[in-house]
């Protein structure tokens, strides 16, 4: 049940702060009502759009990190829907893709304190056994 | 007269008046070599004028600098594998390894839904 999505919409340009606050603020509540938990909320400001969507050349963008079931994800979006000033979103759930970068962090760090041990104790590990290998081949 | 002593020589069409024989008979060892060397291998090319072959050896950027996450959001990591005309461009021409470069056409596409990057046209 604990799935981690990615929320991102755009909110229309000419929207007043106070109702984006309003706004996000009803999602929240949503998504706590349906036992689900807000990580995080990120407001990535004002940009240019790379198409026009709705005959509007920019956007307020705004990214969620939610945490719960896909319920909670499809009332989400069901309201987002309906809100007449959000015009574009996308969920994208990550937790799946979260544990695989976290493995490849933990691997990468295993390596780097591997290499960071003195090297010279393998080193001497390593020159007695060739040369003890290498006597009775030729023998 | 003149002339006729002239025109046998213009006129020959298969051109051996020219070349001798020579190139002829030991024509087959040149082509022999030549479609074994072509096949074997754009190793750097054999011959001159090999652009058809190898340009330098091109790596996959993911793999050598380690950039394990490639999201929808890093738009301008994504915009560098984009076209001009706003196409994801094959990884032949940007030297992309496989898994990397599926992951990165499902970014992009994820890219192109939420209007950072365009669908066609110029990346603003």
């Amino acid at each position: 049940m604990n799935r981690t999505y990615e929320l991102m919409f755009i909110v229309r340009p000419d929207m007043a702060d106070e109702d984006l606050d309003k706004l996000i603020s009803n999602l929240e509540a949503t998504v706590t009502s349906a036992a689900g938990s807000i990580k995080s909320v990120d407001r990535m400001g004002k940009r240019r759009l790379a198409y026009t969507v709705r005959k509007f050349r920019e956007g307020v963008y705004i990214l969620l990190t939610i945490e719960g079931a896909g319920t909670v994800v499809r009332e989400l979006e069901r309201r987002l829907r309906v809100t007449e000033p959000v015009i574009k979103f996308l969920t994208v759930r990550i937790d799946l893709e979260q544990k695989r970068l976290d493995k490849i962090k933990k691997l990468r760090d295993a390596k780097k304190k591997v290499s960071a041990q003195p090297a010279a104790a393998a080193v001497a590990e390593e020159a007695p056994a060739p040369p003890v290998a290498e006597t009775p081949a030729t023998a | 007269m003149p002339e006729e002593t002239k025109a046998p020589t213009i006129e020959r069409p298969s051109g051996e008046g020219h070349r001798s024989d020579g190139p002829r008979s030991g024509g087959d060892r040149p082509r022999f070599g030549g479609g074994g060397g072509g096949r074997s291998g754009p190793g750097g090319p054999p011959r001159e004028g090999g652009r058809k072959f190898f340009r330098r050896k091109k790596v996959c950027k993911f793999c050598t600098e380690k950039i394990a996450d490639i999201n929808y959001k890093d738009y301008r990591l994504l915009g560098q594998f984009v076209a001009e005309s706003g196409k994801i461009v094959p990884r032949r021409l940007t030297g992309v390894c496989s898994p990397h470069q599926h992951r990165l056409a499902a970014a992009i596409k994820q890219a192109r839904n939420i209007a950072l990057l365009p669908f066609a046209g110029r990346a603003s």
